[in-house]
């Protein structure tokens, strides 16, 4: 690594870079209620649909409320729900597929199979059924696509397991009497942990549109909590005299999204040098 | 070739058959029992009384696995039951909406590909010049846009600031314009970045590079690239045929295009869960038969990859 190339560096430069912009909007909305001017579900009749000027930077919605302090705030709920969802597929996914990985065996071939057949399905339909039938808010939309998401962790880190599993080093440690658990931990677990954080960074968009579109169809968060799917389904009604309504919460998700996205795109150019 | 598909179509069975099997269940993970859901959603009081009538009507006394095999042989013979909401069968109206979703989705999907397939020839072609350049930002940024965005965007732009079209499509073209729109950007720009994938990894391998050698023209490598791209592009197709359809349920709903997938936001709704279920066995039936055709058709393409 000490002499890369000039293409690695510069990729790198890049890296380096969106990962700033990417922990700017994480801080921004992590200190939401530091930052935001205004209380982000106080309504005010006197202030209804106001243009954005010095006291409100977004203008107002249609209940008086300030949207820069709900684009902020929603920012929260949706980077936290996708890190969250992001992270609890991650771990499930992991899990099974170093099992299936090291055990093989009928678990493997049972939970595989399993595998094949959730990635048969269609990821949005199936979404859209369980969340609009649980009806349990943000948590139904999460696991809504979460039934789906595991699987990909889960063949990524098998694979992984499976070619690891036959290096020198793990029948060394096998016949230095360490345990399963502690090969799995100790050997396995790191070697494969790059490419499968790198799968994950390059879920969070497409997640982060999951979510927010779970949410613009009223099958994700419950108002007035905000949000930026559900903002920008509520401004919807009244685009016409309050577009700011609107336009900056689709800034904040563009902006957003696609920072994440070119993060992880960056990220896999850089192991595939 | 034959042993394969057959191993293909039990493959397929058995994936409906689980699909079959998760739609069943939803239903029972959902709070409350289905006598009542039914009830509540047709606004009666609930009574034990009427609960307990309505359970022995409904067949919910019987064991779970009797009344969903029950309940598969009807599904199997297009009866996907009676709405909770007016009673009527559920089949027709799920039919109905399937094909205004069905010329939905095939524009949109023919849009695409006819913009997609030259795009990516000429942004594969001159790697790293100008148009290639230009053409991967606009696919970048077009990827990560959800659709619902870029629907509510056009709206804006196109319907309140110019005024070209109405805000409510109607079943015309010119109703169908906006939503099409919609589904085929983000689709496009997938497809855009998929096939150039696809294209400049033909085009390193040594046959190109040996015609390149032996001085053949162009236009011939280009015909020869995509002869043995076409495997892979069907897969890329079948597999964005899902996306679609989770992307025509939001559109349908912002633009009330009367498909399938404005029926299923209706019935959420209102509870009305044989609907529901009637729409997610459809919908992954039609999903999961098209990715397994296409798997048969690639191999019959190109014979190299594995069914």
């Amino acid at each position: 690594m000490k002499h890369g190339t000039r293409r690695e560096k510069r990729l790198r430069n890049r890296i380096i870079a969106t990962a700033v912009l990417a922990l700017l909007i994480i801080l921004a909305t992590t200190f939401a209620g530091i930052l935001a001017p205004n209380d982000p579900y106080a309504t005010s009749a006197s202030s209804i649909r106001m243009a954005p000027g010095a006291q409100y930077p977004f203008g107002t919605d249609n209940l008086g409320r300030c949207v820069f302090s709900r684009v902020l705030y929603g920012g929260r709920t949706t980077i936290a729900a996708t890190f969250l969802l992001v992270f609890i597929s991650f771990l499930i996914g992991t899990v099974i597929g170093m099992l299936c990985g090291y055990y093989g065996g009928i678990l493997d071939t049972v939970l595989m199979r399993l595998a094949d057949i959730m990635l048969a399905f269609p990821q949005m339909v199936v979404a859209i059924a369980v969340a609009g039938i649980l009806n349990a808010g943000m948590t139904g939309a999460m696991v809504a696509l979460g039934i789906t998401m595991w699987v990909s962790f889960a063949r990524l880190a098998r694979s992984h397991t499976f070619s690891i599993k036959n290096e020198a080093y793990i029948q060394a440690a096998f016949f230095a009497g360490k345990s399963d658990f502690y090969i799995i931990m100790v050997h396995i677990f790191p070697n494969l942990l790059a490419p499968v954080l790198t799968n994950a960074l390059t879920q969070i968009g497409t997640t982060m549109i999951g979510l927010s579109g779970l949410s613009f169809l009223g099958l994700g968060v419950v108002p007035p909590k905000a949000e930026w799917g559900s903002m920008i389904s509520e401004g919807r009604a009244y685009i016409q005299i309050a577009p700011w309504a609107v336009l900056f919460p689709a800034l904040a998700t563009i902006i957003t999204i696609i920072i994440f996205n070119y993060l992880g795109d960056a990220v896999m150019d850089y192991m595939e040098v | 070739m034959i042993k394969k598909a057959i191993v293909k179509i039990v493959s397929l069975i058995s994936i409906l058959i689980v699909l079959s099997f998760f739609v069943f269940a939803l239903l029972y993970l959902a709070p409350g029992d289905p006598a009542e859901k039914r009830l509540t959603s047709q606004g009666v009081a609930v009574t034990k009384e009427v609960l307990d009538a309505e359970r022995e009507r409904l067949g919910l006394l019987k064991p779970f696995l009797v009344r969903y095999g029950e309940w598969l042989v009807r599904v199997i013979r297009g009866d996907f039951g009676v709405s909770f909401k007016d009673d009527m069968p559920v089949a027709p109206k799920l039919y109905a909406g399937l094909k205004n979703t069905t010329i939905l989705a095939m524009t949109s999907l023919l849009l695409s590909l006819a913009i997609s397939f030259w795009l990516s020839i000429l942004s594969a072609i001159r790697k790293n010049g100008i148009a290639d350049n230009i053409i991967r930002l606009f696919s970048f940024i077009g990827n990560s846009l959800p659709n619902f965005l870029i629907s509510v965007l056009l709206m804006y732009f196109l319907c309140i600031k110019i005024k070209l079209f109405p805000v409510i499509a109607k079943g015309n073209v010119q109703g169908l314009f906006m939503p099409v729109m919609s589904l085929s950007i983000p689709m496009t720009c997938r497809f855009i970045r998929q096939m150039r994938t696809e294209f400049l990894t033909q085009m390193k391998a040594d046959y190109v590079v040996g015609m390149w050698g032996r001085g053949v023209k162009g236009r011939y490598i280009v015909i020869n690239i995509l002869r043995n791209s076409i495997g892979h592009i069907f897969t890329i197709i079948a597999l964005q045929i899902g996306t679609l359809m989770g992307g025509s349920v939001v559109i349908e709903t912002i633009f009330r295009w009367p498909g399938i997938g404005k029926l299923v936001m209706d019935s959420i709704t209102a509870r009305d869960y044989p609907v529901i279920m009637g729409f997610v066995i459809i919908m992954g039936t039609i999903y999961v038969v098209i990715n397994q055709l296409s798997d048969i058709l690639s191999h019959c393409m190109d014979p190299r990859t594995n069914l």
